[in-house]
């Protein structure tokens, strides 16, 4: 006799089924709750918090709301916070500062990440796996650890500047660390394998045959790059643009090890007020700013790959 | 030298000279030859069909021709000029590709210009070049869709122009019509050969299809095993295959054994257990006694008799096993006594032929003494 294994699953689906849920809405909660729970409840919390006053107490901020002694709802709402981001211009600046060392990063990650995804992408199939392996290996260390790493490479006696006073190409040592370069190199270096993986995804499934149409109408292999690879990989440099450039802009553990005093990025300014300063308010404004900030490029990027997808 | 026009049958002239020279050409992919020393020669203004079945080598070659293959050994010449070397952008051809290969980012217009912006033609000479060869295909009105808006049929013609804007001296069809259905590909074969009949472009095209290229070539080659076995006008092709192989792929054949018993002047006699019968072939050929021989005939070549004919050869026995009605003809299946059977084709010239041959009866097959071609393996 066959045992139908199902039969449990099924019933299970009927009664479900019956109260109005079906496999598909069950399949959608999760992750909806997953978000509601550990996104959306969290972002009112700090959103709550960005609107009342710091104070010296556990918790380091005034309620939002009060039962005054006669009995009434008192709202202390304050929006202060907001307008002291913009009375320091130390905030507006280290913003702007965030935004064009990430963009700064994405650019030169996307002229590295682009030949080594278009070769791994080449490359014949065994080949290729075995470099796709090379470029998720890193991975594999902790992500501070690489950090420190790079600490020994730039110090000045680390390994660059010994190698170059060594082979007589300078004098004297070169001043990298703590500098807005070392950052740019972090950032570069950690982000690279985003911007890889999304484009090389892209460009191996680049039908060769166009390559070779160009070809045959008389385009050089430059032209043919520019005319037919580079506009079909279009959604991949977005894709990678958006993976390098999103956390970039936020990046906190990065400028702090590898960047000077004097390197002004949000991640640390929001460190910095949350707690060496222990002022809950400013810095939640501050997060609720930068999720502002993150959320305009988010959309714009979205709605040039939602165009360039409705193309193809 | 005057334009000559395709119906000139330059191929059949001793001393014209060839504007495609294929000489000795290999192609070796690690130890195999995926064509093995072709050597062949394509005149001005003609239509040649490579045909093939896969793995003949055939695409293999046309890509030599394009440049996207390097001949391991050999050389091509195009227009007296040896295209060792040169790359594809910078060869007189221009190629369809099988599927089509339309760039998904651009406009019709814009694939179909392609070409011209890339041999630096201004702008307004482009539009104008377009809109006549937008013409020609018949596209008229889609210059602004792009590749996903169009129909099959529709993406081949915007192939077909994007090859042909550049007026190469030689376009290279790859499999121009397998993706289309089969009335879409019947009316494309004419039209295909009108355009290039008008524009008087040589071209070569690379089939697996035979009708396809019996229909639309000057001359074809039929290759297998990365060799050219046979080249010739399709008729040739059809009424005197060289070999078993070219008999068997063009068309359906029967192929009765025979063993040579008689070898005159003007005819030969086969003596044939696979037919049941002696054969007699109204020409001589070149034979050894007692060889061992094939006799092609064509299934339309044979014919049906209730009462046996007069004659000691081509004539034998058999039972009529099935009947397919299929309109404009019916084919018949027949029994032999060797066991062997035999599809016999008759067209049907009346409404309702109550006297036509029917399932299971026995009958007599014949075929005349020049029908049939004496093929070896």
């Amino acid at each position: 006799m066959q045992i139908n294994h199902y039969a449990p699953l099924r019933a299970t689906a009927t009664l479900f089924g019956r109260l109005g849920l079906s496999g598909r809405s069950l399949v959608i909660a999760v992750p909806t709750l997953w978000l509601f729970v550990f996104f959306l409840i969290p972002f009112f919390v700090v959103a709550k918090i960005s609107l009342s006053k710091a104070t010296i107490s556990q918790p380091p901020f005034l309620p939002l709301y009060e039962w005054t002694s006669d009995g009434s709802l008192k709202f202390n709402v304050f929006f202060s916070n907001y307008q002291f981001l913009f009375s320091d211009p130390l905030y507006v600046n280290a913003y702007l500062n965030s935004i064009k060392i990430a963009l700064i990063s994405t650019i030169i990650a996307l002229l590295i990440g682009y030949p080594i995804a278009y070769y791994i992408a080449r490359s014949s199939e065994s080949r290729r796996n075995m470099l796709l392996m090379l470029i998720i290996l890193p991975f594999w260390t902790s992500f501070l650890l690489r950090v420190y790493a790079w600490i020994g490479f730039l110090k000045s006696n680390g390994l660059v500047n010994n190698f170059l006073l060594q082979t007589g190409l300078i004098s004297q040592p070169l001043v990298m660390l703590q500098t807005d370069f070392a950052v740019y190199t972090g950032i570069v270096y950690n982000y690279l394998p985003f911007m890889i993986l999304p484009l090389y995804a892209n460009l191996v499934k680049l039908d060769s045959t166009l390559l070779e149409a160009a070809s045959d109408l008389g385009a050089r292999p430059i032209v043919t790059f520019f005319t037919v690879t580079l506009p079909l990989s279009f959604p991949g440099i977005i894709a990678g643009s958006m993976l390098v450039l999103i956390p970039a802009i936020g990046e906190f553990v990065i400028p702090s090890l590898l960047g000077g005093p004097d390197t002004l990025m949000i991640g640390r300014v929001l460190w910095d007020e949350f707690f060496p300063n222990r002022d809950w308010p400013v810095a939640s404004a501050l997060a609720i700013a930068m999720l502002v900030v993150f959320v305009i490029p988010i959309m714009i990027l979205r709605k040039a790959r939602g165009a360039q997808i409705e193309v193809q | 030298m005057a334009e000559l026009v395709s119906g000139a049958q330059t191929w059949k002239d001793p001393n014209a000279t060839p504007f495609i020279k294929i000489e000795n050409v290999s192609k070796k992919f690690g130890d195999f030859f995926a064509v093995n020393d072709v050597s062949l020669n394509i005149y001005r203004g003609e239509l040649f069909c490579l045909l093939g079945g896969s793995g003949s080598g055939k695409s293999t070659l046309l890509r030599m021709l394009a440049g996207f293959e390097k001949p391991t050994s050999g050389t091509i010449e195009i227009d007296g000029q040896d295209q060792a070397g040169s790359p594809p952008y910078r060869r007189p051809t221009n190629m369809m590709f099988q599927s089509y290969a339309l760039f998904p980012h651009m406009t019709v217009e814009k694939n179909i210009g392609y070409g011209l912006r890339r041999d630096g033609v201004p702008g307004r000479a482009i539009n104008e070049r377009v809109a006549q060869i937008m013409d020609l295909v018949k596209l008229g009105g889609f210059e602004k869709r792009k590749p996903n808006q169009l129909s099959g049929g529709q993406c081949q013609r915007v192939a077909l122009a994007r090859a042909l804007i550049k007026r190469p001296k030689l376009l290279l069809l790859d499999e121009p019509l397998a993706a289309l259905d089969k009335k879409l590909r019947e009316e494309t074969q004419f039209e295909l050969k009108k355009i290039q009949e008008t524009l008087g472009v040589t071209f070569i095209v690379v089939t697996h299809d035979q009708e396809e290229a019996m229909t639309m070539s000057t001359r074809m080659g039929v290759m297998t095993g990365g060799k050219i076995v046979q080249v010739g006008e399709p008729h040739e092709i059809y009424e005197s295959p060289n070999s078993k192989f070219v008999a068997e792929f063009i068309g359906s054949v029967h192929m009765f054994n025979g063993r040579v018993i008689e070898d005159a002047a003007d005819h030969v006699r086969l003596r044939s257990d696979d037919a049941g019968c002696d054969i007699q072939v109204a020409h001589g050929i070149s034979c050894s006694p007692d060889e061992q021989l094939w006799l092609a005939v064509r299934p339309e070549k044979i014919h049906i008799n209730r009462t046996r004919p007069a004659g000691d050869a081509n004539i034998t026995e058999g039972v009529v096993e099935e009947v397919a009605y299929m309109g404009n003809h019916s084919v018949y299946l027949i029994k032999l006594a060797s066991g062997k059977q035999v599809r016999v084709l008759q067209s049907n010239l009346e409404r309702h032929d109550s006297g036509a041959t029917h399932g299971s009866e026995r009958i007599f097959l014949t075929w005349g003494g020049a029908s049939g071609v004496v093929v070896r393996p």
